[in-house]
């Protein structure tokens, strides 16, 4: 795995490969998204119980899902950039919590505005939504530790070992559904897809839900992988291929052309980032 | 000829914690100022939600322990600051004995320091929170269990902040949310006490907190403090 690995290391690799796989997972990603949400929200029967406003869920149960999933990947980049001190490691934690948090928020606030018909309440104070509000917390701490050194690199991995204590918290908030009897239903993906117990969910409603977990995780990716090459093109702007890759170097005239216009598409990029 | 004056790790430890007890017993407001933060806290809340014993009484658990957290937060930074300053710490990550030991005897000084005498004052919390008396016992349990965790997660927190020049709150950002659940089975245990159901499971969850914390947190401290002292 180490020699498979080891060109990444470099950032220019890390980048070109990211250029590549961005469309890969963008292009899907967004149509993926156009089909579940209309697959969903159209045509997907409603609820005997909750009537139309179950439809919410294939917002909800997919950003608390990545909102877990990323937080795990980030641990896995904080453990890499640790053990092998790669750079580009460290900064995937960078490029992963804004995306994992907002993605927190997300499940946050969807759940929210669908607990307040169904369960009369905006929030209750039970296990499944603490612990998800706890890791919310975790990535803003992760955020904030990362900035508040003055040597990136520290930062960084500082960072790192924080988000690798944290993931503690994500069994707790998968079990915590069936470790304590509460508000928040069990998670009914995860038993439609085992079929350890009896799906609890109609397969019309299950498939458009399955596109849009999909969806969720292809488009964030994409997001990840495009703020992952802003920070390193960040780093590496006095890199001739840096230089290069933005069209400041001497090149001839088209090559500035083309190079002017990934520029423009790296500064509006760039401006998300900050 | 190294090893013509091997050092163990055992005197090691005895050496931290006796140093740590001399230094800090030379600073005693270090020491008696988290105790008197969490006792006017807990004052505070009779006068701000009234003087009621029933409402005071359901809300006792939840006060005593947010209380404890709070004041633990405030002490937490003397683990490692000062020997950080004075170039201890370094000394400290050089000896010729595992980092963990000397990390543990740390968060062993600091619970002593810390805790024990939270957990002397804890009966006059629970006075003068109006707790009923059957939770007393309870309530000491989890606080027993409950803040060697408070001690081995902060010690992380602060290995991690120390090197800061405005650490404090950023230690509060960061430890708070990991001991949230801590809180939660705490408190939970005590409910239980008060209405006479048997507080077994949370009082189990809280020890296995602390067994893991613990026996896991000195590595997170070491990795920490090798971030942090560079």
């Amino acid at each position: 795995m180490w020699r498979w690995l080891h060109p990444y290391a470099k950032p220019e690799a890390t980048f070109a490969l990211n250029q590549k796989l961005i469309p890969w997972f963008a292009i899907p990603g967004l149509v993926l998204v156009i089909v579940s949400f209309v697959w969903g929200l159209a045509f997907a029967p409603p609820d005997y119980q909750q009537g139309e406003s179950y439809r919410i869920i294939f917002v909800h149960v997919p950003s608390a899902m990545w909102a877990m999933g990323f937080y795990v990947g980030m641990a896995i980049a904080g453990v890499i950039a640790l053990v092998w001190q790669i750079r580009t490691a460290e900064l995937a934690i960078l490029a992963i919590a804004p995306v994992g948090a907002v993605l927190t928020f997300i499940s946050l606030f969807t759940g929210a505005i669908w607990g307040q018909p169904m369960w009369g309440t905006w929030w209750v104070w039970d296990a499944r939504l603490t612990a998800q509000l706890i890791l919310l917390f975790l990535y803003l701490g992760v955020m904030a530790l990362y900035v508040a050194f003055e040597d990136e690199r520290a930062g960084a991995k500082a960072a790192s070992i924080l988000a690798i204590v944290g993931v503690i918290n994500i069994p707790i908030i998968h079990y915590s559904v069936y470790w304590w009897n509460t508000l928040h239903q069990k998670s009914t993906v995860t038993r439609a897809i085992t079929r350890l117990e009896a799906p609890s969910i109609a397969p019309e409603m299950l498939w458009p839900l399955l596109v849009s977990i999909l969806a969720m995780l292809l488009v964030c990716a994409a997001l990840v992988l495009m703020r992952l090459n802003n920070e390193i093109l960040r780093r590496e702007i006095h890199r001739p291929w840096a230089l290069q890759h933005l069209g400041i170097s001497f090149a001839t005239t088209d090559g500035e052309q083309s190079g002017k216009q990934e520029n423009k598409k790296d500064q509006k990029g760039g401006a998300d980032a900050v | 000829m190294l090893q013509a004056n091997p050092v163990s790790a055992w005197k090691v430890f005895k050496q931290i914690i006796q140093r740590d007890i001399r230094v800090a017993s030379r600073q005693r407001s270090d020491l008696l100022n988290p105790l008197i933060f969490l006792l006017i806290v807990v004052t505070l809340f009779p006068l701000g939600v009234g003087p009621g014993p029933d409402i005071l009484g359901r809300i006792a658990p939840g006060v005593i322990w947010v209380s404890a957290l709070l004041s633990s937060m405030l002490g937490l930074e003397r683990l490692f600051r000062d020997d950080f300053r004075d170039g201890a710490l370094e000394q400290m990550l050089l000896l010729p004995v595992p980092v963990e030991i000397s990390v543990f005897a740390k968060i062993v000084v600091h619970w002593l320091l810390t805790a024990v005498p939270v957990l002397v004052i804890t009966p006059l919390l629970a006075l003068l929170m109006n707790l009923p008396i059957q939770a007393w016992g309870v309530l000491w349990l989890t606080l027993l269990l409950g803040t060697p965790v408070l001690s081995a997660a902060g010690a992380i927190g602060v290995a991690l902040t120390v090197s800061l020049n405005k650490g404090g709150a950023l230690l509060s950002l960061l430890l708070l949310p990991l001991l949230i659940p801590l809180l939660i089975f705490a408190t939970a245990a005590v409910e239980a006490a008060v209405v006479g159901v048997s507080p077994a499971g949370p009082l189990a969850l809280i020890g296995a907190f602390m067994v893991l914390s613990i026996t896991l947190a000195p590595f997170a401290v070491k990795a920490g403090l090798r971030v942090s002292v560079n």
